[in-house]
């Protein structure tokens, strides 16, 4: 079966100003994904996970190296769906409007308003993301990568700088949906344990220029997922194994209440 | 989950009315002023508000004014909206790409030098005194304005916006209306508020030098027999339908763009 990404970054170097040296982001960096599967993509700040994302959404063409994505059903063009960093919902534009604005005009009426109440904001349709909390917004941002139905999709550590209620609410919601809409998941984290909540295989990223250090299986059932117990005893193996990964552990360390 | 949206402070009624009524109150002092002014010096130089209106009212029932003045606007609307649309897509080709701007930018700080009064010359010259040649200078005067003020803010576009619009493969014509444009709405507003003011008073000069009808061509006439009555008529007539483009128009549109703000 081919994959449903399969990623091979020879380079991928940004250019400096006035003919100073260039950064070297990412190098030899490979990665295959399956249909179906949830993988994090785990490393250090500034290991150019981001720019990996961008360079798989084809937001980025200038590197080496070769991309490609399984055709969605039908052999029409593989749809991905990009949950950024920052929700980038248009301010100008409702809730409603954002979502309806990356579906065909004409089926956004039925998708939209079943997707709002997937993520509980049927009653905010008419809202203009100024007046969302953090929270919606977040929601607003996932339900539009889901609503294209997309064959593969991205997430960009969609749930940092939430407080910690919120994070769970979400992670928990993010879950659900994927269970009912199954798709090829890449999630972009620096939290070891958030990986390790989520995903069913961990890709360790090394500190820049960035490539592949480990790939490991997460071999927890889901039920298992909400015992902290064990996803602890995960981390600190893992962290064990690989102690360039400290300083994401670091910041993982945070207390899970 | 519920969900609650913040409720906009609404605007109380009389601090609305309390604007107008100061708005009234300082027309009203205006026009006192004059009035006392004109009876005092007592010259055919100062008509009185009063003999103005009385020669407004006239010239608009039995006198050709409301003729005069349909052209006249016919040119400021037609000067106006090709200034706009010119100078926009300059703007945002020079706020994009820097190649061309680097190419370009000389010329845009010469015509923006270029007084009205040349370009105008010029034009009449060159093409004849026709109504191409006079709308064409009129938006001539304008489009460096313009193409000025969008330039900033095609160099203020959000990328993050674009990327998302390009990562959902969001068409170029969606990405234009919903992500692009609205990013510029409050200058293309700011364009084109001080646009109207300086194309309807270019546009009077371009009809008193070469046209033979509109408003700027009627002045003229009774420019040259010291009528300041009919002058003042007919300027007032005008300045009050630009005043009422202003209100009726752009505020309102202003407003609408505006709305996800509050």
């Amino acid at each position: 079966m081919t994959p449903a990404l399969s990623a091979h970054i020879r380079e991928k170097r940004y250019p400096r100003a006035r003919g100073a040296k260039s950064h070297l982001a990412l190098a030899g960096l490979s990665l295959e994904i399956a249909a179906g599967e949830f993988v994090a993509l785990v490393g250090p700040s500034g290991c150019g996970k981001t720019t990996f994302l961008n360079i798989v959404a084809g937001l980025d063409a200038d590197f080496t190296g070769e991309v490609e994505l399984a055709p969605g059903s039908g052999g029409r063009a593989a749809r991905v769906g990009y949950v950024f960093q920052e929700p980038r919902l248009l301010p100008w534009r409702t809730v409603y409007e954002n979502i309806a604005l990356v579906l065909p005009a004409q089926r956004a009426e039925a998708i939209v308003d079943p997707m709002l109440q997937a993520v509980g904001l049927g009653g905010a349709r008419d809202l203009y993301p100024p007046q969302l909390s953090v929270g919606m917004s977040r929601r607003v941002s996932i339900a539009r990568a889901f609503a294209i139905e997309p064959d593969l999709l991205l997430m960009d550590e969609p749930f940092v700088s939430l407080d910690h209620d919120t994070v769970e609410q979400l992670r928990e919601l993010l879950l659900e949906l994927w269970h009912a809409r199954p798709t090829t998941v890449l999630f972009v984290t620096h939290d070891l344990r958030e990986a390790l909540v989520l995903a069913d295989r961990l890709v360790l990223l090394s500190a820049a220029p960035g490539h592949v250090v480990a790939d490991v299986p997460v071999s927890l059932t889901r039920d298992h997922r909400h015992s902290g117990v064990d996803i602890e005893r995960l981390r600190s193996e893992i962290l064990r194994r690989h102690r360039e990964l400290i300083g994401a552990g670091t910041d993982a360390a945070t207390p899970v209440g | 989950m519920s969900v609650s949206a913040p409720v906009a402070p609404r605007a109380s009624s009389w601090l609305v009315s309390s604007a107008l009524a100061q708005r009234i109150g300082s027309v009203a002092l205006f026009l006192a002023v004059w009035q006392i002014t004109a009876d005092a010096v007592d010259s055919r130089l100062l008509p009185s508000a009063s003999a103005v209106f009385v020669a407004l009212v006239h010239e608009c029932v039995h006198g050709p004014l409301l003729f005069h003045l349909g052209i006249t606007l016919a040119r400021v609307a037609a000067a106006f909206v090709i200034a706009m649309v010119v100078g926009t897509a300059i703007g945002i080709v020079m706020g994009r790409s820097r190649t061309i701007d680097a190419l370009f930018d000389s010329w845009l700080v010469l015509l923006l030098n270029l007084p009205a009064l040349v370009i105008i010359v010029l034009a009449y010259v060159w093409f004849g005194l026709t109504e191409a040649a006079a709308i064409g200078a009129v938006a001539v005067n304008k489009i460096p304005n313009t193409a000025v003020t969008l330039r900033e803010g095609a160099r203020a576009l959000d990328r993050s916006y674009s990327d998302m619009a390009a990562s959902f493969h969001v068409g170029r014509w969606r990405t234009l209306r919903h992500v692009i444009l609205p990013q510029l709405y409050p200058y293309i507003f700011a364009a084109a508020r001080s646009g109207l003011a300086l194309v309807w008073k270019i546009v009077l000069i371009v009809e008193l030098l070469g046209m033979s009808n509109g408003v700027g061509f009627e002045i003229q006439l009774y420019f040259q027999q010291f009528d300041v009555t009919d002058i003042l008529a007919y300027t007032i007539a005008f300045v009050a339908v630009i005043q009422l483009i202003e209100w009726a128009i752009f505020q309102p549109l202003e407003r609408r763009a505006g709305r996800w703000r509050q």
